[in-house]
């Protein structure tokens, strides 16, 4: 585990770097991500290597957002000012982001024939 | 017996009593998401944050301090990102049959995200840094605070913004589309990587994986588009 874990942050390490330097638009841990699938493609043993540790992480993804999700309370008097256009604005964007971004996922699948029945919902159930 | 203000003013200083309490919120978060059957609306960060708030008030505790202990697990978030690439890796095949599906579905729900956030918030007079601020909100935290500070929005402001938009959409998603009738997981993740970033990508990850690998690289791809069009539709919006 200590052995995944070191390659993986050696991973972001050099992500940070190349982000950096290279001045680009991708924060280091997404160049990370890009470098650590590139690795896994040209050498399969990595994948099975960090696999364990990577699916032990992304298990409990939503625990990392909490310490940044408890910062909007710093925020509240800005959030109160502006609450009402601010909720509207975000709510609203939000629904219909997924919505339209969901459905035109859908229908260019369809129009292009790449529907994969594998990766289809079973009706009822969530 | 040691007097409990001066234990309190001890343990208030180091990081051991909030990291504690940042994990304890989770657990019971976890444990509530899970005993409302896995319900969208039982999201286990919105609870855990509620919990943490509520106890930062009564203890007169500022976020500062609490960050100190709270930022061992924020600066996970990193090495957990990088980890995404585990699932893309393993749904390569399928990503590359999606690859048209994919971009059409990157350039409507960006472009729609970043669009109506500003237009809703315009016809509610919003202008100026705050505007500005409300752009970047469907992309991961680090980006959007980068593009905010490039368009002249308050990076914290941003930050609180693109928590609250994945709290709402990891809590809408399921809902939603099963309103609209959409079946394909591939979509449905996607859908939700780009418009509510990490947050959303946790939450597909709980009902699905290939939902989670499609969320994750819609993320990511969004990152890149936001950081192009939001100075774009900021300028013409008049920010």
């Amino acid at each position: 585990m200590i052995i995944a874990l070191s390659l993986i942050l050696a991973f972001q390490l050099v992500g940070e770097i190349l982000s950096r330097t290279l001045d680009l638009p991708l924060p280091g841990p997404v160049m990370g991500l890009c470098l650590l699938v590139a690795g896994c493609t040209l050498r399969p043993a990595l994948a099975d290597r960090l696999r364990p540790t990577a699916q032990g992480l992304l298990a409990h993804l939503s625990l990392f957002f909490v310490p940044a999700g408890v910062g909007v309370v710093a925020h509240l008097p800005v959030l109160r000012q502006h609450g009402l256009g601010l909720a509207l604005a975000i709510m609203g964007s939000t629904v219909l982001a997924i919505a339209a971004g969901a459905l035109a996922f859908q229908a260019v699948a369809r129009w292009t024939g790449s529907v994969d029945p594998s990766a289809v919902k079973e009706d009822g159930g969530d | 017996m040691t007097d409990p203000a001066l234990i309190w003013s001890y343990l208030a200083q180091g990081p051991l009593l909030w990291l504690t309490a940042t994990l304890a919120a989770y657990v019971i978060g976890d444990a509530a998401f899970r005993a409302a059957g896995r319900q969208s609306w039982a999201n286990p960060v919105l609870i855990a944050v509620i919990q943490l708030a509520v106890l930062l008030g009564a203890t007169g505790t500022d976020y500062a301090t609490y960050f100190e202990g709270a930022q061992f697990v924020h600066f996970m978030l990193g090495p957990a990102t990088v980890c995404l690439a585990l699932p893309l890796y393993d749904n390569l095949p399928r990503v590359r049959r999606a690859a048209w599906p994919m971009l059409a579905g990157l350039c409507v729900g960006s472009g729609v995200a970043v669009v109506s956030a500003l237009g809703i918030a315009r016809a509610f007079g919003i202008g100026g840094p705050v505007l500005a601020s409300l752009a970047p909100k469907s992309t991961t935290a680090p980006v959007a605070i980068g593009i905010a500070e490039r368009i002249g929005g308050q990076p914290t402001l941003t930050a609180a913004l693109v928590l609250l938009t994945g709290i709402f959409g990891a809590v809408v998603v399921t809902p939603l589309l099963n309103a609209l009738r959409v079946r394909d997981w591939r979509a449905r993740g996607f859908a939700v990587g780009v418009a509510a970033h990490g947050i959303g990508t946790a939450r597909a990850f709980q009902v699905n994986q290939t939902a989670g690998a499609f969320s994750g690289i819609g993320m990511g791809l969004n990152a890149v588009l936001t950081a192009v069009i939001a100075p774009v539709v900021v300028g013409w919006l008049g920010g």
